[in-house]
C-alpha cells in the first residue's frame, strides 16, 4: 500500500523509511506514514544542520535556558528575558499577509508557553528590489500581516530590518523575533510530568489549514507553488490575544506541569515532544478534539497546523480549575489525553487505535545527517574604478534615498511600537532599547543579517554579522547577554549550499565564542530556493543586551550645537558588498572586509566605557552604509547640521562610504581621548547644514533639511501615490 | 477630603490591550487608586472615574467599539454617566463611547487607509473640562497615537454645535487620520464624558518621551477630590 508515489508526497526517502520499518518491525499506516513525515521533516527535525549546530557555544554566566525548549532565556536586571526568531518564508512568499502574520502568531506563543509576557517583536525582512511590483505588493502583504497580528496582541514591534537582493523575489524572508520578561522561577517548559495527568486542548478548534505546513518548509518550490496555498494557516489575533491571557494566567497559579504550543505539526509534536522529554508516553482521544470542519479523518486531525492552539499537563485534579479559567477568556479547553507510562505515542480514534509508535522515534530519533559540502568560492573581487572620487553629495543623496537606506517610517508607523510604555528609544535609529518597570536597567535589541557578506563570502559574513549586531549594542551602552538566531539558506542537498551553511555556523562559532556569548536557540530554514535558484546564505543574529543604568542612555535628543563629533576605531580599504556598490554601480559582489576582533572587542568596550561615565550624547555605528549615510541620518533625528574637517589617509571613498567594521562615532561635549582605540575629532555640530572639508577641500554641503525629505518620501512614494 | 486617592475603574474587554498600561499611569506614575472593571461585570466597585483603554475590543470584528457596547458594563457605565459621574475613553475606548451613543459622531478608517502609530503635537481648545482643568487653553501636547480607525467624523450640525459649546477638547496640529475639524477629542454636552484617539497613559514619564498625558488622569482626579 505504501508506494514510492506516497513517500515523494511524504517527502520521506526510501531510507527514511527503511528505518521507520525497523522501528515499528511492520509496515506503518498512513496516519503513522504522516507523522514520520513531519516529525522528521527538516524543519521539525533540523536533521541536515543538527551535527553543524551543535558546535556553537551555548554556556554563559547570564544564561538560564539555552537551546532545545521552545525559546532561550538569559537574566537580566533580576529577571528572566525570553527569547527566540522564527522564520516564516515559505508561507509568506504564498500568502504574503497570513504567512506573515502567523509568523508573529507562532513566535508569541514559543514566548509565552514559557511563562514570559511577550514585550517586543522584531523583524528580519528580505525582498526582491522594489522596481518589480510582485515584490511591492509581497512586502505590503507582509508589513500589513505583522501589523495586523502584532497590534491587536498589543505587544509592540520595537524594530527590526528590511533589505532587498534579487534572489529574494522567489523565496522573500520573514524572520520574525520575540522577547519577553518573566520572573525567574516562573519559567515553564514542554514537559509531561509523570504517568497518569491529563493532556489538555485549549484554543481554537482545528481544520485542514496547514496540513503538512512543516513538510512545504522542508522542499524547495516549483512553478506550482501556488497550490500550495492551502497549506498556509490563517491567523486570529484575537483569539490568541485571550489565549495569551489565560494561558499566563493558568502559569499565574500554579496549574500545570508542562505546556507546548501547537505550531509545526501541530497535536503530534506538541505531545510527543514534551513525552518524550520526560520519559513517558502518550494516548491521545482524538475523538476528543475540537474541530472546526466536518469528516476530519485521523491523519488530519493530527497533523493539521490551525492557529492559535496550546496543549498542556495538568497538575493532577486542577483540570477543573484550568477549564474554568479558559472559560473566562471566552476558550474552550478539553481534555483530549493522558500520559502513559510506556513510552509509546498512541492515538485512539472512534475506538480504534490509528497510532501507535515509540515516542521517542517521532521526537529524538529523527536521522542526522552528514550531507556532502564542497568550500564555497570567495568573492575577492576589487574594481579600480570603484575607487574614483566622485561628486559625494550627490552620492550622498542617492544612497540615503534608496531602498537601502530610505527611512524605514513608512513601515515602523504602521506597527504599534509603544504599547506597554517601554519604549525608550522609537525605531528609525540603532537597537531597540526597552526599560523594564521598576528598575534602572533597561534591555536593548537588535537583530541583523546581511546577504550581501554571506553571498561573497559566508565565513567572514557570519562573524561580521555577530560582530555587527553587538556593536550595535554597544551604541547604547549594552553588553550582549545571549543571541538567537535564524539561518537560512537554500537546498542543504546541495553540497554548496551546505558549504555555506557549514562555513556560516563556524564564522558564528568563531566570533560568539571570542565575544564569550551563547546561543539561546534558533531556528534554521532550508530550501530557501525556486526553480534551482537559492538565496544567498542569510544569518538573522538576534542579540539582547543588557544597558545596567538608563539614566545616562545616549539619545539624539541630547545632542547641543556645538557638540564634538569622535570617529572611533579603524578605517580600511573596504568597499566590497557595499551599499556604495550597489547604489552607484548596481553591483553586488565585491570582497568583503575583513575584521580583527580584538581591535573590534576594544572598540565596543570602550565606547560602552564612555557611555557609562555619561560622556556620550549619542553613538552610532557604520556598517552598513559607511560614515557619511549614517552621520546624515543621525543629523536627521537630532535635527542639526554638522561641518567635518577629515584627513584621510586612504582613499576618500574608503573613508565615507567604506564599511570597515570597527568604527563607531560618538557625539559629546567632552574633550575624549584613549588609550585603547584610534580615535579622531573629525568635527562639530553646527548649523542646518551637513558640510565635508577634506583635507581643506569642501566636497560636501548639503541642506539637512532636504536629505531628510528624500531619505523620508522613498517609500511613501513608492506605497501611497 | 483633603488628598484621599481617587478609584479609577479601568475597564477590560477582551481584547482590550492598553489595559496595564493605563492602569500603570494611575497607579504608579499618577499615584492614584485603581482597579480592573471586567466587562461581564454589572458593578462598578465604587469607581469615581470609568477609563475605558484603548486595544481592540472582541478583536474589532465587525466594526470598531461596535459589539463593546453591548457588554453587561455598558449599562452600569450608562448609569454611570447620566448621573454625572466621569467617564474617559481612549483609543478604542473612544470608539466604544460613540458605539454605545455616550459620545456624537463616527469613526472612519484613517484616510491613509493603514495603522499610525506616531507621536503627534495637539493643541488644548477647552481648558475648563474635568479632564483638562490642568492644562492651558492653547497649549501644546505631544502625545503619541496608535489606530487604523481614527477618522472622526459628525454631520455638520452637530460639529457646529461641537464648536460652539467647545466641546472639540483637543484638535490635532497636523491632521494624521483626515479627522473633520482637525478633532483629536470631544467631551459631551453634559461635560462628564470624554473621548479621544491619542493615548494620554503613553505620555505620562519622561522615560518614554512625554509626560504630557499625565494631567488628564490628574485633571479628573483633582475635579473628583474637589467636588
Amino acid at each position: 500500500m505504501i508506494d514510492r508515489k506516497l513517500l515523494e508526497e511524504h517527502n520521506l526517502t526510501e531510507e527514511e523509511y527503511m528505518k521507520i520499518k525497523e522501528i515499528l518491525g511492520r509496515e506503518p499506516n498512513l496516519v503513522e506514514l504522516g507523522l514520520f513525515s513531519v516529525m522528521w521533516s527538516e524543519h521539525c527535525s533540523y536533521k541536515s544542520s543538527r551535527i553543524h549546530l551543535s558546535k556553537l557555544p551555548t554556556r554563559g554566566k547570564y544564561l538560564i535556558q539555552g537551546p532545545g525548549e521552545n525559546a532561550g532565556v538569559v537574566e537580566a536586571a533580576g529577571k528572566a528575558v525570553v527569547f527566540k526568531v522564527e522564520s516564516h518564508n515559505h508561507p509568506s512568499f504564498v500568502e504574503p499577509y497570513q504567512g506573515a502574520a502567523t509568523g508573529v502568531g507562532g513566535i508569541l506563543r514559543d514566548i509565552f508557553t514559557m511563562g514570559a509576557r511577550p514585550i517586543a517583536l522584531l523583524d528580519s525582512l528580505h525582498f526582491g528590489p522594489l522596481s518589480n511590483p510582485r515584490n511591492r505588493a509581497i512586502m505590503e502583504g507582509v508589513v500589513s500581516g505583522i501589523a495586523g497580528y502584532g497590534n491587536p496582541m498589543g505587544v509592540p514591534t520595537v524594530g527590526g530590518e528590511i533589505d532587498f537582493e534579487e534572489e529574494f523575489s522567489h523565496n522573500p524572508l520573514v524572520n520574525v523575533m520575540c522577547v519577553g520578561i518573566a520572573e525567574r522561577d516562573r519559567i515553564f517548559y514542554a514537559r509531561a510530568g509523570e504517568p497518569g495527568l491529563s493532556l489538555i486542548y485549549a484554543g481554537a478548534p482545528t481544520g485542514r489549514d496547514g496540513i503538512h505546513g512543516a513538510t512545504m518548509a522542508s522542499a524547495e518550490f516549483g512553478s506550482e507553488t501556488e497550490h500550495k496555498k492551502v497549506n498556509v494557516q490563517v491567523g486570529d489575533p484575537f483569539k490568541e490575544k485571550l489565549l495569551l491571557e489565560a494561558t499566563l494566567e493558568v502559569m499565574e497559579k500554579n496549574l500545570i506541569v508542562g505546556i507546548q504550543d501547537m505550531g509545526a505539526a501541530g497535536l503530534t509534536s506538541s505531545s510527543s515532544e514534551m513525552a518524550s522529554k520526560s520519559g513517558v508516553g502518550v494516548e491521545l482521544n482524538l475523538d476528543n478534539v475540537p474541530l472546526r470542519e466536518e469528516g476530519m479523518t485521523p491523519y488530519e486531525i493530527l497533523l493539521s497546523e490551525s492557529q492559535e492552539r496550546m496543549l498542556m499537563v495538568a497538575r493532577k485534579g486542577k483540570e477543573g480549575e484550568i477549564k474554568d479559567i479558559f472559560e473566562k477568556w471566552g476558550i474552550e479547553a478539553r481534555v483530549v489525553g493522558r500520559t502513559i507510562k510506556e513510552k509509546r505515542f498512541k492515538a485512539v480514534w472512534k475506538g480504534k487505535v490509528v497510532a501507535d509508535v515509540p515516542v521517542d522515534s517521532l521526537a529524538g530519533a529523527a536521522p542526522k545527517y552528514d550531507r556532502p559540502y564542497t568550500k564555497p568560492t570567495i568573492d575577492e573581487k576589487l574594481d579600480t574604478e570603484w575607487l574614483e572620487k566622485r561628486d559625494w553629495g550627490e552620492v550622498l543623496r542617492k544612497v540615503i534615498s534608496s531602498e537601502y537606506m530610505a527611512s524605514r517610517k513608512w513601515v515602523y508607523e504602521q506597527y504599534d511600537h509603544m504599547v506597554q510604555i517601554n519604549t525608550v528609544l522609537l525605531p528609525g535609529l540603532g537597537p531597540s532599547v526597552l526599560r523594564i518597570k521598576g528598575k534602572k536597567e533597561g534591555i536593548a535589541l537588535t537583530i541583523d543579517t546581511n546577504p550581501s557578506w554571506g553571498r561573497s563570502n559566508p565565513r567572514l559574513g557570519a562573524v561580521l554579522t555577530v560582530a555587527e549586531a553587538f556593536r550595535n549594542l554597544a551604541s547604547v551602552g549594552a553588553e550582549p547577554l545571549g543571541i538567537t538566531n535564524c539561518l537560512n539558506f537554500g537546498n542543504p542537498e546541495k553540497p554548496e549550499i551546505m558549504g555555506q551553511f557549514v562555513e556560516t555556523v563556524e564564522g558564528m562559532k568563531e566570533a560568539l565564542e571570542f565575544f564569550d556569548v551563547p546561543v539561546t536557540g534558533g531556528n534554521v530554514s532550508f530550501y530557501n530556493e525556486t526553480e534551482g535558484k537559492a538565496i544567498p546564505p542569510s544569518v538573522a543574529i538576534g542579540a539582547v543586551g543588557l544597558i545596567p543604568d538608563l539614566s545616562v542612555l545616549p539619545g539624539p535628543e541630547r545632542v547641543e550645537e556645538g557638540d564634538w563629533i569622535y570617529l572611533l576605531g579603524w578605517t580600511g580599504e573596504d568597499i566590497g558588498s557595499s551599499i556604495y556598490l550597489k547604489v552607484v554601480f548596481g553591483e553586488s559582489g565585491g570582497k568583503v572586509p575583513e575584521i580583527d576582533l580584538r581591535q573590534e572587542k576594544e572598540l565596543q568596550s570602550e565606547v560602552i566605557k564612555l557611555i557609562r561615565e555619561n560622556q556620550v550624547s549619542f553613538a552610532f555605528d557604520l556598517a552598513p552604509g559607511g560614515l557619511l549615510p549614517n552621520l546624515a541620518e543621525a543629523l536627521f533625528a537630532i535635527n542639526r547640521g554638522a561641518v567635518l574637517r577629515i584627513k584621510p589617509q586612504v582613499e576618500e571613498v574608503f573613508y565615507l562610504y567604506g564599511e570597515s567594521p570597527s568604527r563607531m562615532v560618538i557625539i559629546s561635549p567632552y574633550e575624549i581621548t584613549s588609550t585603547r582605540v584610534p580615535i579622531e575629532k573629525i568635527g562639530r555640530i553646527e548649523g542646518d547644514r551637513l558640510t565635508v572639508f577634506s583635507h581643506g577641500r569642501k566636497i560636501v554641503d548639503e541642506g539637512v533639511d532636504s536629505l531628510k525629505k528624500t531619505w523620508e518620501d522613498f517609500f511613501h512614494i513608492l506605497f501611497d501615490r | 477630603m483633603g488628598n484621599r486617592k481617587v478609584k479609577f475603574g479601568v475597564v477590560v474587554y477582551p481584547g482590550t490591550n492598553c489595559d496595564r498600561d493605563t492602569y500603570h499611569a494611575i497607579k504608579e506614575v499618577a499615584g492614584e487608586d485603581a482597579r480592573y472593571l471586567w466587562h461581564r461585570d454589572t458593578d462598578l466597585k465604587g469607581s469615581q472615574v470609568i477609563v475605558l483603554p484603548g486595544g481592540f475590543s472582541y478583536g474589532d470584528y465587525l466594526r470598531s467599539g461596535a459589539i463593546a457596547r453591548f457588554s453587561p458594563i455598558m449599562e452600569a457605565i450608562k448609569d454611570f454617566a447620566e448621573a454625572g459621574g466621569l467617564v474617559l475613553g481612549i483609543c478604542n475606548g473612544f470608539q466604544i463611547l460613540l458605539e454605545a451613543g455616550l459620545l456624537p459622531g463616527a469613526m472612519l478608517r484613517n484616510k491613509g487607509l493603514r495603522f499610525i502609530c506616531r507621536f503627534v503635537d495637539l493643541v488644548v481648545e477647552n481648558d475648563e473640562t474635568p479632564f483638562t482643568l490642568l492644562y492651558k487653553k492653547g497649549e501644546r501636547l505631544r502625545i503619541p497615537i496608535a489606530h487604523i480607525d481614527g477618522n472622526f467624523f459628525a454631520e455638520p450640525e452637530v460639529i457646529a454645535e461641537m464648536e460652539r459649546d467647545r466641546r472639540i477638547v483637543l484638535r490635532y496640529v497636523h491632521n494624521p487620520n483626515g479627522s473633520i475639524h482637525d478633532t483629536a477629542g470631544i467631551i459631551n454636552s453634559m461635560g462628564n464624558v470624554m473621548g479621544l484617539m491619542p493615548h494620554p497613559e503613553r505620555a505620562s514619564e519622561s522615560i518614554v518621551g512625554s509626560t504630557d498625558g499625565l494631567r488628564m488622569f490628574l485633571s479628573a482626579a483633582k475635579y473628583v477630590r474637589e467636588s
